[in-house]
């Protein structure tokens, strides 16, 4: 059917004059500013939310670089004290042969992050323009963005644990480094950059009219 | 552009924008965008009453999960327990400390918060009565609190932690562990029966004007 190519035209709520609630999906007419059903702030589509995106995009990626920087175990064996960076914890995990931990830890705190960064500056840099409408891949992109985004939380989580968990007095103990703060605020930064990113502009082209659908 | 639509009569899908006709389905009938796939109707027979049940059953799992203990570490004569509590606390000493808070409301505040909200909403609305006070405002932020309930991802990070330390001690599981990882289960569920737009529509047309 060639369904990315010749796209099925869809009658928008911007298209018909109308308002679209994000939160709960009910239409309003194109002035409203506020949802009469769930109370949320009625968003106009348009581009100038893509500035919220870039705020959150800058200030995850300057979060970013502490938290790799910096170490995020201050681990303690029998009276030598070692730091920890992110990327150090897996190279210790390799060097231990744990392959499948390595594997992991790298996956969720450095490839997804990276991924995430770039996945969101590339959707806020192509949306929006008038010339192309529809774009499933770019859907595709946004709601796996969305998804995995709070999983790299993960990270923090094991270091709270380890921290409060092997406190065994003069054998080991365990500490949170800074990084840890700082890798949380990046989540968080990209969590909200990737939130503020309107969906319906992936949307947004040539104007259409078709009759509203079932 | 076409003026004359009455926008009562339809929804905009919250992700792409594209227009559909409201209308009531059958208990068992599911909506999705005719563009994007996104689910947005989903009304099941006695959901109201399912996801009331499951958020009191998510409830005492969780104060099992903050009270009981969570992991207990054994090595060379040296013990240690943790609770949740004080998994959230570690970051507790210095400048690290509005992290604890974050930790502490992610895995535990806001879930418990958002729980019963839940419950606070729906309560009177099984009951065909109007919805309490501020049901609109209440329920809009219990949906965008969330992404932010990261309950479910507290216990991989446990998962992790534990591959972590299995060379170094020997690790034995609480019961609260058990009680999250069931609240996991339970959290999961209560999604599957939840239907926002569904839910909106009976905050709006029950509510005495």
């Amino acid at each position: 059917m060639g369904r990315h190519r010749h796209e099925k035209a869809y009658l928008t709520a911007h298209d018909a004059g109308l308002t679209g609630c994000r939160q709960c999906g009910k239409v309003w007419p194109k002035d409203s500013t506020q949802c009469g059903r769930c109370g949320a702030h009625l968003q106009p589509v348009s581009t100038a939310s893509l500035q919220r995106v870039w705020a959150c995009w800058w200030a995850g990626l300057f979060c970013y670089i502490p938290a790799n920087a910096y170490p995020m175990l201050r681990t303690n064996m029998l009276g030598s004290e070692s730091n920890s960076t992110i990327m150090g914890g897996v190279i210790d995990l390799v060097g231990h042969h744990n392959y499948g931990i390595a594997l992991i830890v790298f996956v969720a705190s450095i490839c997804i992050p990276i991924a995430k960064f770039i996945a969101v500056a590339y959707l806020a840099l192509v949306v929006g323009k008038d010339k192309r409408a529809g774009g499933h891949p770019h859907l595709v992109i946004y709601e796996i963005v969305e998804f995995v985004g709070r999983w790299s939380m993960v990270d923090v989580f094991v270091v709270a644990i380890l921290s409060a968990l092997v406190q065994l007095g003069a054998i080991a103990s365990i500490h949170p480094g800074p990084a840890a703060a700082a890798f949380a605020l990046s989540v968080a930064f990209t969590m909200i950059s990737a939130q503020s990113f309107d969906p319906r502009l992936i949307w947004r082209g040539p104007k259409v009219s078709s009759p509203p659908h079932d | 552009m076409n003026t004359t639509l009455d926008p009562a009569a339809y929804l905009a899908c919250p992700h792409c924008d594209t227009l559909h006709h409201s209308k009531h389905l059958a208990a068992t009938e599911r909506a999705r965008c005719a563009r994007c796939d996104t689910l947005l109707i989903a009304p099941r027979a006695r959901s109201f009453i399912h996801v009331i049940a499951l958020s009191f059953t998510a409830m005492i799992l969780m104060a099992g999960a903050i009270f009981f203990p969570f992991l207990k570490i054994d090595a060379q004569g040296f013990s240690n327990a943790s609770s949740v509590f004080q998994a959230a606390m570690a970051f507790s000493d210095g400048l690290l400390l509005p992290l604890s808070i974050g930790v502490l409301a992610m895995i535990v505040g806001l879930p418990a918060v958002r729980f019963a909200a839940l419950i606070y909403v729906l309560w009177p609305l099984t009951h065909g009565r109007p919805a309490y006070r501020h049901a609109r405002t209440v329920f809009r932020l219990t949906e965008e609190m969330q992404p932010w309930a990261m309950a479910e991802i507290f216990i991989i990070g446990t998962a992790v932690a534990l591959v972590k330390v299995a060379g170094l001690a020997h690790v034995s599981l609480g019961p609260a562990f058990w009680a999250f990882c069931a609240l996991i289960i339970v959290t999961a569920l209560k999604n599957s029966y939840m239907s926002s737009w569904t839910i909106w529509d009976a905050i709006a047309t029950k509510k005495p004007i």
